[in-house]
């Protein structure tokens, strides 16, 4: 009998290190020590998160048939992670047949080099930008500007974290850690020809930034964009925004290239019903926002008449092949779950180091970019979060964020096997299990307090204990143990003064 | 092999690894919903004007003098239209009208005071107006770079909720949906109207 062996199944690669924006430079705990000391940001973010936060519950409030409609976006998303192939050959042969040219990108790297590519052939070197996460998170702007392409960001919170020289903070208030005089000090400095009596009204901010866009959009003949949904009955495209700079830069230039993960997909045109209702709600608050564009292929004499479509791995099937962790997939990038966030309120954006921040960006990201030892800030990530549950309550697709953070902590205290957590967890259960021992233990714990110092905190302890303090601060022990205090004079004296009390 | 065949295949081994369980798609949620038309116009007015949209209720023999009193009270000179439009909604008006077509420039179109189209289908419970590219809607150019927006809305064509509002359209024409006038809320999440889209929306809903 002769034996054929089928291939087995190759576990999917991660988001290639060193590309894109999907790993911060700093542990997660280390990130918000600095972050925590910036008062401005923590009250900007309080402030923006609470004002979101109750909008939201308003309007979702406002519709009897909410949780039908998030068990409905929840099942529709599953279902298409189950049949994501044919899902995307469909949606392939959709926008071919009207007329747009879909390209393939397994990471970030081969995803801006096909951008940057398609943008040379037009002979541009400016392109007008649409925020999105996919390009953010491919690092695209700097790509292109290593090509001598210059990127405009065309949203006004995305333009003024551009001309800041800063990242994005929040998915969907990327400059909510400025204030309105912080934004005029940036606009004097990087805007050529803005008034220089220019004052620090927020209308007036935003009438500076329509000035210097407007002739871009009117002159730049390549404009680059994420998506919100891609459906695949229709090859319909679909951009939700407020401003109406996604409506410019989809309309005005000749050449359109949209980045979209492969995730986004949704099977059909009726599907929109769902997620027309649960994106502006739980985003912003609204019932609708004030735009959203839709097109598919090319239409003769109205908008772009050149669309390229990008479909970008970088670590999406990595994420599908874990079936607990595949639920992340299903996020519709709506930010519900920042806004709730006890700890993202706190630290902001910028701690989590990748561009997906919050409840969601500590799931998606580890599972896209992996976590690579305990020296890896992506590794600290799972366990950026109290496990309250807001999250979960609040996502209008029903991502169980909590159980996913614990899979993650779970998966990490796996992989890091040898040398770190779990030799910590080791050695306490070996210290534990005998009462001898555990008294030697305590004894040295008393040594953490030299560690601790000043700080009152250990927060690096030698390996193999580092691999627990990466990702977390352990309280200073107390000066004595229970035992050592039960033994000595003073404590003997306390409890026969309480014992007098009770008796009293 | 190519990136296609690369990333098709990771997923299919991504779906052995860890096989998916079947899923049923649940529908309870509401759809086919039909309200009295006093109702309807008065909740499509009420979502607009809570998005800083003005409404213009009028019977359809007044659709003229409407459109041509929201027009000389914007103080438009000069205002585009698309091909398809019907004259007669714009018979009052003693202003220029420029008829759109795909060799009108970016500039032109930013010369142009204001404009005027019709719509496919509005949604009122979330006061949205869905454009198509009609003839009566032209490119979306048109109703995009002129600085003021005049958006004739028959009620015949007001649906409820999204669902109802969805059938309505046709998926592969280029498709805009309008809820106010263009809004940002970024600094300091203070909302502020019109950024780059048409900073003034006008709605003429026709009985
Ligand atoms: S995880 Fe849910 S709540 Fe968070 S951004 Fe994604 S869809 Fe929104």
């Amino acid at each position: 009998m002769t034996r054929v062996a089928l291939p087995s199944p190759a576990f999917p690669p991660r988001a290639p290190e060193g590309a894109g924006n999907l790993r911060g430079s700093e542990s997660f705990p280390d990130a918000a020590h600095h972050e925590l000391a910036n008062s401005q940001l923590r009250r900007n973010i309080s402030n923006a998160t609470h004002t979101i936060r109750e909008k939201r519950l308003q309007v979702t409030g406002e519709l009897p048939d909410w949780e039908q409609l998030r068990d409905s976006g929840s099942a529709i998303k599953t279902d298409v992670m189950n049949r994501l192939p044919e899902l995307l050959e469909q949606f392939e042969a959709a926008v071919t047949a009207r007329g747009g040219v879909v390209h393939w990108a397994q990471d970030a790297v081969e995803a801006n080099e096909i951008v940057a590519g398609l943008v040379r052939e037009t002979g541009s070197e400016e392109v007008i930008k649409v925020k999105s996460m996919a390009t953010q998170e491919i690092g695209l702007n700097e790509h292109l500007e290593s090509e001598g392409i210059r990127a405009y960001e065309t949203d006004l919170a995305e333009l003024i974290v551009q001309l800041g020289h800063d990242t994005p903070s929040h998915i969907l208030v990327p400059a909510i850690h400025r204030n309105r005089s912080e934004i005029r000090e940036i606009f004097l400095n990087e805007m050529a020809d803005v008034d220089p009596h220019l004052d620090d009204d927020p209308a007036s901010l935003a009438a500076a930034a329509r000035r210097f866009l407007r002739h871009k959009f009117m002159t730049t003949p390549v404009a680059i964009s994420g998506t919100n949904f891609g459906i695949a009955e229709t090859g319909t495209l679909g951009v939700v925004e407020s401003e109406g700079n996604g409506r410019m830069c989809l309309t005005m230039p000749q050449t359109l290239i949209t980045v979209m993960g492969i995730e986004k997909i949704i099977p059909t045109y009726a599907d929109l019903e769902v997620f027309l209702q649960l994106l502006p709600r739980s985003s912003t608050g609204e019932r609708m926002n004030p735009y959203t564009s839709m097109w598919t292929g090319v239409t003769p004499e109205d908008g772009p008449q050149s669309f390229h479509l990008v479909l970008l791995d970088n670590g999406r099937t990595a994420a599908l092949a874990d079936k607990i962790g595949r639920e992340a997939l299903n996020c519709i990038r709506c930010s519900a779950c920042l806004n709730v966030c006890p700890v993202y309120e706190r630290t902001g954006g910028h701690a989590y180091g990748s561009t997906y921040p919050g409840p969601i960006g500590a799931v998606l990201t580890p599972q896209l970019a992996g976590m690579h030892g305990s020296h890896d800030p992506n590794s600290s990530l799972p366990f950026a979060s109290s496990l309250c549950g807001a999250c979960f309550d609040a996502c209008p697709v029903k991502i169980d964020i909590p159980s996913l953070l614990v899979e993650l902590r779970h998966q990490k205290v796996e992989q890091a096997a040898f040398g770190s957590e779990a030799a910590a967890m080791r050695a306490a259960s070996i210290a534990m299990s005998s009462s001898g021992k555990f008294t030697v233990a305590q004894k040295a714990a008393g040594l953490g307090r030299l560690i601790a110092g000043k700080k009152g905190k250990i927060s690096a302890l030698p390996p193999p204990l580092s691999g627990w303090t990466d990702a977390r601060d352990i309280p200073k022990p107390p000066k004595q143990t229970f035992r050592q205090w039960w033994g000595s004079a003073e404590g003997q004296r306390e409890i026969a003064d309480a014992r007098r009390q009770a008796h009293e | 092999m190519s990136s296609r065949d690369v990333i098709l295949g990771r997923i299919r081994d991504a779906l052995a690894l860890a096989p998916p369980v079947q899923q049923e798609i649940p529908r309870e949620y509401r759809t086919g919903r039909a309200m009295p038309k006093g109702e309807l116009e008065e909740l499509l007015t009420d979502r607009l004007v809570d998005y800083k949209a003005t409404v213009h209720p009028c019977e359809a023999a007044e659709l003229p003098a409407t459109v041509a009193r929201v027009l000389r009270e914007a103080g438009c000179k000069r205002v585009g239209v698309p091909a398809g439009l019907d004259d007669g909604w714009i018979a009052d008006f003693d202003g220029e009208v420029v008829v759109d077509s795909p060799c009108v420039s970016a500039p032109q179109l930013d010369s142009l005071d204001g404009v005027v189209t019709g719509s496919r289908v509005a949604c009122a419970e979330t006061g949205t107006i869905f454009l198509d590219g009609s003839p009566d809607q032209g490119r979306r150019a048109l109703t995009l770079v002129p600085d003021l927006h005049v958006c004739v809305v028959d009620l015949s064509a007001v649906e409820v909720n999204v669902p109802e509002a969805l059938t309505r359209l046709v998926p592969e024409r280029p498709t805009t949906m309008i809820s106010g006038p263009s809004a940002t809320s970024d600094i300091e999440l203070q909302r502020v109207e019109g950024v780059h889209g048409p900073r003034n929306l006008h709605v003429v809903i026709v009985r």
